[in-house]
């Protein structure tokens, strides 16, 4: 068995060796980046030498994030495009410092590897005036994607990781729902490309060794991979609502009127929700009197909003038709382990 | 970015000549035609929505500064929400001097209407209603301006609410006026907000008709200097159908106005009767919180110059019935939880009784008896003046 699986490695190897030595020599539009207009088809920005084998061009790198944000079980394949003669600067703790003429691609679709049909691709480019979200929706024949301002609303039907089948009616947002997640302060903003995210031992060291990166020192912080069996929970968990809830959930963002704050590092126990009373969580609230009740996830009216597939009750409020089960199964599990405080018989009292 | 507002808005106001008008009919993709308009506004433009009925399916969203959406009226121009499958309100704002004006957000699945870090918006003759009437199963707010430095609702009508009608939050300089909010769980609350106006309104069939709150734990907090004046606040006999973690499902049913850890309210000039339990309650805060910068306790509260109707005929809170009946059949209009400094409480217009809790007890431990918290009025501020341009958008 190893001597397969070493086999197997060394074909891989053999195959980036091969691609390296035949470099892609397309080049992305960097004028549609940096323009005022909305290219009306992706294949505008030339991101792809062979968009509908989706093959990237030159400096338009395919990423991974350790814990992704759960999108309605979609794969989804990231690129970094980092225009010739710059470079991303390294940043410890926010999203890698992209300089203008920068994009973010991100194509959504169900199916894995030769299988994979895209829906959706989503870019994010830095103008001059700052980020521009826009989403692209698929044509039929695949052969290219259609600007969709106003986003739609798609039928899709795709395997979930237990093996049932599900049919939904996919969501692509629209552009000022994108900003819904990617805003900080008022202001459009990259989310997925932390250090943080990307520090897996060997993305940042390849970015660097790619120049498409200044730096990655050797103490990036890092983020846990949500479904790694081998990490402690609380780092998971952390991980989890770090990519899935902070963007919103912190004090530049979206939901910063919540008091609800559910980066990985918040150090206000309140604000991460511990004995947390909602305040305009509305019906989302349930019948439950905080975020998070230690070592009750039955009473922590953060499993309810995240189980829930409801408008009005379901978080994040957009991007989220079913439920990400196994995501809930982690919290649950992290929150049940929590040592149970008084706050439900405090509440109790309080009638 | 707020400076980035102004500058667009400037720009505008420079370039009149470029302020458009983009229509929008009834017929076709509503959900897309309607959106696309909020996309493609300019600072300046109006977005016209003429009369009809508008099937949507997802949250509209607006993030141009100084555009104003016009409908044909509150009664002609309908964006339901029936059918919707996505968003957490019905139409969200997040850039600043948009107006709303004259048109209906009807059945959204979350919060109706939510402004949020938007600055100076008018909501002008808009209506939000929950068409099943009330339900615990309608969305939290109607109107819900949150996080902005003035805002004007003026004319608006929500029902249904399941939270609060009119709901504005950790604001500054607001007016709320001649609105009508009636079947909601609270008609019209100012929360964790500084310096408002909320003068002519008609609070009916609520479970409570205006509340005044500061809550713990939030971004900004140290709410007050608020005015509650000439409203007619009445018959707020509504069971109160609110999820339970909220802080709103603790108002009993037929509660007048309510005011809870805040600083500086008055409350005066008002027709309130027809209360169950009260026509103006004050408390503080009694849930634990940590969060060294709250005050739970109310303090500089005026109430007077109310016309005191009905109050108190069936009190909700534990004891009620034979408190009553011990009082001859009615408690005061007035209930003050006991907790705080009386000092700094005014009730000139009707008897008060104090439940007499100390901090931290529960209404278990009441011990009812009557406060006298007559004194000499404080001076009143004068009204909340917003600026000229809000005003003219509201005529």
């Amino acid at each position: 068995m190893k001597g397969i699986a070493a086999l197997v490695a060394a074909a891989a190897l053999f195959a980036t060796a091969a691609l390296a030595r035949a470099p892609n020599t397309a080049v992305v539009n960097d004028s549609a980046i940096l323009a005022e207009d909305y290219p009306p088809a992706l294949s505008a920005f030339g991101f792809f030498s062979d968009l509908k084998a989706r093959v990237p061009a030159a400096r338009v790198v395919g990423y991974q994030l350790n814990t992704p944000l759960f999108s309605d079980y979609a794969e989804k394949q990231r690129y970094l495009y980092v225009p010739a003669g710059q470079v991303a600067r390294y940043e410890a703790e926010n999203v890698l410092a992209l300089p203008v003429g920068a994009a973010l691609i991100k194509t959504f679709g169900y199916g894995a590897d030769a299988a994979f049909r895209p829906i959706e691709t989503r870019v994010l480019l830095h103008r001059a005036a700052g980020w521009v979200a826009l989403p692209y929706v698929w044509n039929a024949d695949l052969s290219d994607a259609t600007l969709k301002r106003t986003g739609t609303r798609l039928p899709v039907t795709f395997t979930e990781p237990t093996g049932a089948t599900r049919t939904i009616s996919y969501a692509v947002p629209n552009q000022n729902q994108c900003k819904e997640c990617h805003a900080l302060s008022g202001a459009i903003t990259p989310i997925g490309p932390t250090a943080r995210n990307l520090n897996d031992d060997r993305q940042l060291e390849a970015l660097a060794a790619g120049g498409m990166l200044d730096r990655a020192p050797r103490d990036a912080p890092r983020l846990a991979r949500w479904d790694d069996a081998a990490a402690p929970l609380d780092d998971r968990a952390r991980a989890y609502l770090e990519t899935n809830c902070a963007h919103c959930h912190r004090r530049e963002g979206a939901a910063s009127n919540s008091g609800l704050y559910l980066g990985w590092r918040e150090p206000d126990r309140v604000a991460r929700g511990i004995l947390k009373r909602p305040v305009a969580a509305g019906r989302g609230a349930g019948d439950r009197d905080f975020a998070i009740d230690p070592g009750h996830p039955d009473r922590s009216i953060l499993l309810y909003r995240l189980a829930s597939i409801e408008p009005g009750i379901a978080m994040p409020e957009v991007g989220r038709a079913t439920t990400h089960a196994e995501g809930v199964a982690l919290l649950r599990k992290w929150i049940a382990a929590m040592p149970a405080e008084n706050g439900s018989q405090e509440k109790q009292a309080a009638r | 970015m707020r400076q980035l507002a102004a500058t667009a808005v400037l720009l505008a106001l420079a370039a009149p000549a470029a302020a458009r008008t983009i229509d929008v009919a009834p017929g076709g993709d509503a959900q897309e035609a309607i959106q696309q308009a909020l996309l493609d506004a300019k600072p300046g433009d109006v977005v016209a929505i003429a009369a009809g009925r508008y099937a949507l399916t997802d949250g509209l969203s607006l993030d141009v500064p100084g555009v104003t959406v016009r409908g044909a009226g509150m009664d002609k121009t309908i964006l339901s929400f029936k059918g919707q499958q996505g968003a957490g309100e019905g139409l969200l704002v997040t850039s600043d001097d948009v107006v709303l004006r004259g048109f209906a957000v009807e059945d959204s699945r979350g919060d109706g209407i939510k402004s949020k870090g938007a600055d100076r918006i008018v909501y002008k003759d808009i209506r939000v209603e929950w068409t099943g009437g009330p339900k615990e199963t309608n969305g939290a707010y109607g109107v819900y301006p949150v996080e902005s430095r003035g805002v004007l609702v003026d004319g608006a009508i929500v029902r249904g609410a399941s939270d609060a009608g009119i709901y504005v939050g950790q604001s500054e300089n607001i007016i709320v006026r001649n609105s009508i909010v009636e079947f909601n769980v609270a008609g019209i609350e100012i929360e964790n907000s500084r310096h408002a106006d909320v003068v002519n309104n008609v609070a009916e069939h609520n479970t409570g008709g205006v509340l005044v709150f500061d809550l713990p734990n939030l971004p900004r907090g140290n709410g007050g200097d608020v005015r509650v004046y000439q409203n007619a606040i009445s018959e707020n006999d509504t069971a109160n159908f609110a999820p339970k973690g909220n802080i709103v499902a603790q108002v009993p049913k037929g509660t007048g106005v309510l005011v809870m850890a805040n600083d500086g309210v008055f409350v005066t000039g008002n027709a309130l009767a027809q209360h169950a339990t009260a026509n103006v309650m004050i408390i503080s805060y009694r849930n634990a919180f940590q969060d060294a910068k709250y005050n739970p306790l109310p303090r500089n509260v005026v109430v007077a110059q109310n016309a005191h109707g009905a109050a108190g005929f069936a009190p909700g809170v534990p004891g009620g019935a034979q408190l009553a009946t011990a009082m001859g059949g009615s408690i005061p209009p007035v209930l003050w939880d006991g907790t705080g400094d009386a000092a700094l409480l005014t009730v000139t217009d009707a008897k008060v009784l104090s439940l007499g809790l100390k901090a931290g007890e529960t209404p278990a431990n009441a011990r009812p008896a009557p406060a006298d918290l007559n004194r000499a009025v404080a001076a009143i501020r004068g009204p909340v003046v917003l600026p000229a341009a809000m005003e003219a958008a509201a005529k």
